[in-house]
């Protein structure tokens, strides 16, 4: 076993480490927020409320 | 409405038009130069010299030029209407906007495909440079690359998920450090500190175009090494907090920024190695900056060139998974593709779910596909995505003239950009049939099936009413 061999085993779990967090903290997420929330984002916010402005 | 401002600076995007969380409005000009040379830069560091394997030294430098001015072409033109459709996405949504729904459902699936493509190739060779290392640290068996490839997907998937300020910004340091590496070598080797090592007259002697001219068409291909990518800054306008003014400043100050690394590149390479091995990017030069500052003798050279090949690979893949995130949660966001693609992390304000359902994806292709065949996926889908861009500006001057929407930036010479752009377009397609007409008609075959799908099943999930939501006076003729 030199350096790389334990650079490799490294590799493997830090990538899983990464990949874990992700999953976990999605799950949260998607468990704590509604759908309406997560997926209220819309298109063209800045013109919007560039017109808005422009109206009043 | 003929003079809707977008560039007002005193707005976030966030308000009371129904999105509760949206993309964060942080970044800047900088951010957008480092998104689009970042997924660039891996062309110069290896790649641009397969051109010079199908038409030698001189055909690579005339494809890189011509190259050049095609991808200027596409920096104008995508400064022009990104400064003016500024929402994620980038040319799905101009597109969309300016076109129609199946160029936009077609142009959407053209930039994830060339995005997640690319990253994978990026991993592919980040896993191969680590080998490279360790065969050269004394390391004695062959070492195991797939923990490595898979460690930067993974990583640089969870940059992104964390945030975009923190993803580009260390996309700006990796890529500048990349950037200025060339420099150092360029100046450190052609003779303008120290004494140069460039030998091009003798080098070039009796090759000067090996192939003829026929060699010079079909370097093309890959002369597009030198700038692909550079059209993905336009992903970053819903997130930028100027779209007017950091758009066109971060594309335009790209393109000038490649067209100097892409020159200085052929500069020093052909300088130094010959044409024959230079060529052949397999078994000869894999990364031919790397093997021109093996061959200056020093060691700081080597060093600095090696890490700017590696930072290069990474800020690629980086920049990738920002941009094919952001069209695929775009086109979620308008149900061209399921609504639950275009949720925004309330925390981290990036589309999370884009983002992982991306990941296995790129997985897949890093570690089941060959590398050559994964770029030439990425390469033709990026092409067809270049033919969109001119029919969308004429389209886009031709229905709202100069003065019926104030833009961030106006390209000049209109429309000889555009017919510039798609003449090239057609030549490098040629050049791409010449030596992948296979792959060529297997993807347009794809992109057909897919279109007829969208036409007759998906279209009638759509968001029809929320789509169009520019403030724009009719398109003129309606």
């Amino acid at each position: 076993m030199d350096l790389w061999n334990w650079l490799e085993y490294g590799a493997w779990g830090l990538s899983a480490a990464f990949g874990l967090h992700m999953a976990v903290d999605w799950l949260k997420t998607d468990s704590t927020y509604s759908e309406d929330v997560l997926t209220s984002s819309r298109e063209g916010e800045l013109e919007a409320m560039a017109e808005e402005r422009k109206g009043h | 409405m003929a003079d809707v401002d977008i560039t007002s600076q005193t707005m976030d995007g966030m308000g009371p038009h129904g999105t509760k969380v949206g993309l964060l409005r942080v970044l800047g000009p900088a951010h957008v130069w480092a998104l689009g040379v970042g997924i660039v830069l891996v062309g110069e560091y290896m790649g641009w010299n397969f051109a010079v394997g199908k038409g030698g030294a001189y055909a690579a430098l005339i494809a890189c030029w011509f190259a050049g001015i095609l991808y200027s072409c596409v920096a104008m033109i995508d400064s022009e209407v990104t400064s003016t459709v500024a929402s994620a996405g980038g040319q799905y949504t101009q597109a969309k906007h300016i076109v129609g729904p199946l160029m936009a459902f077609n142009v959407g699936l053209y930039l994830v495909f060339a995005y997640t493509m690319l990253e994978a190739a990026n991993a592919i060779t980040a896993g191969y440079l680590f080998s490279v290392v360790a065969s050269m640290t004394g390391h004695a068996d062959a070492l195991d690359q797939r923990p490595f490839i898979i460690l930067v997907i993974m990583f640089l998937a969870w940059l992104n998920y964390r945030g975009v300020l923190a993803t580009l910004t260390f996309n700006l340091v990796i890529t500048s450090i990349a950037f200025l590496a060339i420099l150092v070598l360029f100046l450190s080797t052609s003779g303008v500190i120290g004494t140069g090592i460039m030998e091009h007259a003798a080098l070039f002697e009796g090759h000067e175009l090996p192939y003829g001219w026929i060699g010079v068409l079909a370097a093309m291909h890959f002369g597009l090494w030198y700038y692909l990518g550079i059209e993905g800054t336009t992903q970053a306008a819903e997130e930028v907090r100027s779209p007017a003014r950091a758009l066109p400043f971060g594309t335009l100050a790209g393109i000038m920024t490649l067209l100097i690394a892409a020159t200085l590149t052929w500069y020093v390479c052909s300088g130094v190695l010959p044409w024959e091995f230079l060529g052949d990017g397999v078994n000869g030069s894999v990364a031919p900056l790397f093997d021109t500052a093996r061959l200056s003798g020093s060691n700081a050279l080597i060093w600095l060139l090696g890490f700017g090949t590696l930072f290069a690979t990474l800020a690629s893949a980086n920049g990738c998974i920002n941009d094919a995130s952001r069209a695929w949660f775009a086109m979620g966001r308008d149900k061209y593709l399921p609504g639950w693609f275009g949720a925004v992390h309330p925390k981290y304000r990036t589309p999370y779910r884009a983002i992982i359902f991306l990941v296995p994806i790129a997985l897949i292709f890093a570690l089941g596909a060959p590398l050559d065949q994964v770029i030439t996926f990425s390469i033709l889908s990026g092409l067809l995505g270049y033919t969109f861009m001119p029919l969308n500006i004429i389209l886009f001057r031709r229905r709202w003239p100069l003065e019926t929407i104030k833009r961030g930036y106006e390209h000049p010479f209109h429309p000889v950009p555009a017919i510039t752009l798609l003449t090239l377009c057609g030549v490098t397609f040629f050049a791409v049939f010449l030596g992948y007409g296979t792959q060529l008609v297997a993807m347009i075959g794809f992109y057909i099936v897919v279109s007829l799908w969208f036409h007759f099943w998906r279209y009638r999930f759509v968001n029809r009413g929320a789509q169009f939501t520019m403030p724009w006076p009719k398109p003129r003729g309606y």
